[in-house]
């Protein structure tokens, strides 16, 4: 390929991402939660390919900065109730599902409610079953199960080293900002989710200063945009916190909470929240309530689920796929 | 003034004062000749029931005399909390059918909330 073309297909990319109506396009396929198929720009073209051959011997493939990692969430250790009464096992089958991939992330996120009542016994089950898990680097962040205990003091003992307050932080990995949020403590009465002064003023300092250029994912349990209020599923102060990485390229907002797929585009940030491990919770406003909903048996493992995250160094953009536990076409 | 037109102010007083009590819309008075001793401040051994179903409150306002002694049970599949806003009472966890009972003994109005699901509000009134 002579010069010039390269030069155009990069401008391409760059076009692309810039303009967000094609990455737009481009994150509806990734909607899609079927058998995990990856939608990835090649050339400034879409293409699908199969999981395991995204990264195969393709020369756009394969640069020693890109990298995948794993989301799993609302594992509720210690429910038993009838929509799912085994959530041990289910986190074991995504645990495998992790395990059997084959680009093997680089760490796992857990956007909360790790336990069901936060009770000693549950983290160390969950801690028996993440030991099976191939990645040996785990990320939390609590979900409100977590704080059922004097405020969270069992989860930042085991899960709070090197964070601060209720348990936020930051790190690097290869080029891309993650901070872990937490938005489940000292909730007020008729309120949702909150992240609170302190925890703002200090994202603020956080990502300051670093160049635009750089991939921003920001994860936290409780959706950090409003999915449906009445059900308390959104963050009351999240438009502050999401004001402090505007001027970023690439912003990706994990969430967990609602135990259902939902994504927003808007402009440079994608939000997206993952499946439970555990049991589905039902579309808002199709139910009385959020909360355990129960679906047949032979069903269970297709409402459950993970998310694998790629980041591409070419695209400079972080592809999400969803696969539930189970396929459901044979 | 003549009789005719006071009638009402020339009743005895016990009367008065259970007619007072018949319209303050209280539910739980026992009918008691010794009207006399009966004050505000005397306690009751009144109790009411609120239930946790559906991520609610039911009823989500609820109404007792001094004294009486509201139990909360958590019908649902998920745990919640009862916690006072003004920091009056404070629930352990509740999982599913466990119970949380706080006696009032002050007139007044208790919101709280779940703690757990912030949206889940309610109101005892005590009076």
């Amino acid at each position: 390929m002579t010069n010039k073309k390269q030069d155009l297909i990069d401008q391409d990319l760059q076009d692309l991402n810039n303009d967000g109506v094609d990455r737009r396009g481009f994150l509806k396929c990734m909607a899609w939660a079927g058998t995990g198929l990856v939608w990835t720009m090649s050339g400034g073209i879409p293409a699908s390919r199969a999981f395991g051959k995204i990264y195969g011997k393709d020369k756009d493939s394969g640069k020693s900065g890109d990298f995948t990692f794993v989301q799993i969430s609302d594992s509720h250790i210690g429910f038993n109730k009838p929509a799912n009464p085994d959530v041990t096992a289910t986190l074991q089958t995504a645990i495998h599902k992790i395990d059997a991939m084959p680009q093997k992330p680089d760490f796992i996120i857990h956007t909360g409610d790790l336990s069901q009542l936060s009770k000693p016994s549950e983290f160390d089950t969950l801690d028996q079953a993440l030991k099976g898990a191939a990645a040996k680097q785990i990320y939390f962040v609590p979900g409100e199960h977590d704080m059922l205990s004097d405020n969270g003091a069992e989860y930042l003992q085991r899960f709070g080293k090197g964070t601060q307050g209720s348990g936020w932080y930051s790190f690097d990995h290869k080029g891309v900002h993650f901070v872990g949020l937490v938005n489940v403590a000292n909730l007020k009465a008729g309120g949702m989710g909150s992240l609170g002064h302190e925890q703002l003023e200090w994202l603020e300092k956080d990502v300051k200063g670093r160049s635009a250029s750089t991939p921003i994912v920001l994860f936290a349990h409780i959706p950090l945009w409003t999915i449906y209020p009445d059900w308390g599923w959104g963050t009351d102060d999240s438009e502050q916190a999401l004001s402090y990485v505007k001027r970023f390229g690439s912003v990706t907002v994990l969430n967990g909470h609602i135990h259902q797929i939902m994504q927003k585009v808007e402009g440079k940030v994608s939000f997206h929240t993952a499946m439970s491990t555990a049991f589905p919770q039902p579309a808002p406003g199709t139910a009385p309530s959020a909360g355990p909903m129960k679906v047949p048996a032979d069903q269970l493992q297709r409402v459950l689920g993970i998310t694998d995250v790629n980041y591409l160094v070419s695209a400079r953009s972080l592809a999400v796929v969803d696969s539930p536990l189970a396929d459901s076409t044979p | 003034m003549t009789k005719k037109t006071l009638r009402f102010a020339s009743l005895p007083v016990p009367v008065l004062i259970a007619l007072l009590l018949l319209f303050s819309g209280s539910r739980s008075v026992e009918a008691n000749d010794q009207t006399n001793n009966q004050t505000k401040d005397q306690p009751s051994s009144a109790s009411a029931e609120v239930a946790i179903d559906n991520f609610s409150f039911g009823p989500q306002t609820l109404t007792v005399p001094v004294g009486a002694t509201v139990t909360w049970t958590n019908r649902d599949d998920i745990p919640h909390t009862v916690v006072s806003t003004d920091g009056v009472f404070k629930s352990k966890v509740r999982d599913t059918d466990e119970k949380f009972s706080y006696t009032f003994t002050k007139a007044g109005t208790y919101p709280y909330f779940c703690s757990v699901h912030p949206k889940m509000t309610g109101k005892v009134v005590v009076q």
